[in-house]
């Protein structure tokens, strides 16, 4: 059991049942009057995020989240599924519990499940991934009216913007974290 | 440039912070008050709903230095101060430290409307001594350190910066988090703001005002958003001293807190004390308004975490 005066930046605690992660927090104590622990919260599961202020006193359950390496499947309408890499056993994720994560996962890809109470609630990807273009414009040498980055379709269906250089069927490198283009990996 | 660089970046920020020091005793000497020095160690302290001591083998860190200051009220003393070092539990943040500098002086025969003058020509002289003017800049407000400072009533601040009024919070028990969230953020952001009048359960060692016996002359100073100082005229009466301090133990044992025994020598000399007016200033904090600082450890040689 945590105490108000635990709390602090990275902390996971259960409020309302979910699992919250401290993004931001400060100490405040009016003068004579008692100590005051506003921070602010990530929902691990939806991944809202609220103010709310605790005062000494209060308690947290802890947030346990288990972590499982998983294999991507395959993607059915909003559905995920994965596979346990030990166990073998099936899971579904929904669209909405990934997040930006979706964008980033193609089949056969092995990921980290982040499980809460036995429930699946979202994925940790590597920092980055490569990924190949499946559409993009070809780049026409001298032309220097264009714009330095141009519009591009990745193999999952994410859109980003690429440089100038890189062609359709190539596989490049992005930051899961930013979503952006890192650099273009040689075959 | 030896190893420790963190320590290494903020020897400006010492020597303004010495500097400051400096023009505090400069400021109180030439108003003939008397530095006094008090034992840092100390039976047992004051006790106050919210503030937890430091134990010390058997005994305590003061957690401010108001019992013996008040003992040399009561034994005759009429102007004095102090500079001294004081500690409280889990306090911590960018605004705190466990162990932090008060600046606290007394005056007989005097009010808190007096402590609030001695405010505005303190800190008035150490920004000319230090070489700064009278237009400040603190977390980007331009702050006008000219007087007569703004002076509103703890229920006045409720009316003007906060969606509840004074009684409705005190009804919800949010009185702390309104003045927190919402009055402080606005509270000196032009000029320096005196908030006084405050609930009398509030003020466990000041005086009731004599026409409105809900409040206590007590007033804290804000300036740019920060809280600086609490002062208040004194409770001298011991009874009703001893009918407060046990009933701020009977709130920290429902809390679930230890009770502090009580200072029995300060309870028998309180008797002897004229009508006084005491205020405790943090330093560490007045550093950070003169230096602009962000966090209370760019102002301090050492945190707790740096030892």
């Amino acid at each position: 059991m945590y105490t108000a005066s635990d709390l602090r930046k990275g902390l996971k605690v259960i409020i309302d049942e979910e699992p919250y992660i401290v993004t931001a927090f400060e100490f405040s104590k009016p003068g004579k009057g008692q100590a005051l622990y506003r921070t602010k919260l990530r929902n691990m599961i939806t991944g809202f995020t609220m103010d709310r202020t605790y005062r000494e006193g209060d308690t947290f359950e802890p947030a346990l989240l288990e972590e499982r390496a998983m294999q991507f499947l395959y993607k059915e309408g909003d559905h995920y599924h994965f596979m346990d890499n030990e166990t073998y056993e099936q899971i579904i994720i929904s669209e909405e519990s990934l997040g930006d994560a979706k964008n980033f996962l193609v089949e056969n890809f092995n990921v980290e499940v982040l499980l809460f109470r036995d429930k699946a609630i979202g994925v940790e990807l590597p920092n980055f991934v490569n990924l190949r273009v499946i559409k993009t414009e070809p780049w026409v040498r001298g032309d220097t009216s264009k714009a330095d980055f141009k519009p591009a379709t990745l193999e999952t269906g994410y859109e980003l913007r690429v440089p100038p250089f890189v062609e359709e069927g190539e596989l490049i490198t992005l930051d899961t974290r930013t979503g952006q283009f890192s650099k273009r990996v040689k075959e | 440039m030896g190893k420790n660089w963190s320590l290494a970046r903020r020897e400006k920020a010492l020597q303004q912070r010495a500097h400051i020091l400096q023009g505090m005793r400069q400021f109180f000497i030439g108003k003939g008050f008397l530095e006094i020095e008090t034992p840092h160690r100390i039976p047992t302290p004051a006790p106050e709903s919210h503030i937890d001591a430091t134990p010390s083998g058997a005994w305590f860190l003061q957690p401010s230095p108001e019992l013996c200051m008040k003992r040399m009220m009561a034994a005759g003393f009429e102007k004095i101060f102090q500079i001294c070092r004081c500690w409280r539990e889990r306090e911590r943040g960018n605004l705190h430290l466990p162990e932090f500098t008060l600046l606290e002086w007394y005056r007989a025969e005097a009010d808190y409307h007096s402590l609030m003058e001695d405010c505005e020509e303190l800190i008035q002289d150490v920004a000319t001594i230090i070489g700064l003017g009278q237009q400040i800049i603190y977390r980007g407000f331009e702050i006008d350190l000219f007087g007569p400072w703004n002076r509103i009533s703890v229920e006045e601040a409720f009316h003007y910066y906060s969606k509840t009024t004074l009684t409705k919070a005190l009804e919800q028990n949010l009185f702390d988090e309104i003045i927190v969230q919402e009055i402080e953020p606005k509270l000196g952001l032009k000029k320096p703001t005196f908030i006084y009048d405050y609930p009398a359960e509030r003020g466990a060692l000041a005086r009731l005002k004599q026409e409105n016996q809900a409040v206590a002359e007590r007033f804290e100073l804000y300036i740019g958003g920060l809280e600086l100082a609490n002062g208040f005229s004194e409770l001298i009466d011991s009874e009703e001293q001893r009918r407060r301090f046990h009933a701020e133990n009977a709130t920290r044992q429902s809390f679930g807190k230890s009770m502090y025994s009580l200072p029995e020598r300060f309870l028998a000399e309180l008797g002897d004390m004229p009508p006084s007016a005491g205020i405790a200033l943090g330093v560490d904090r007045l550093v950070m308004v003169f230096l602009d600082a962000e966090k209370i450890d760019d102002v301090v040689a050492f945190t707790p975490e740096a030892l």
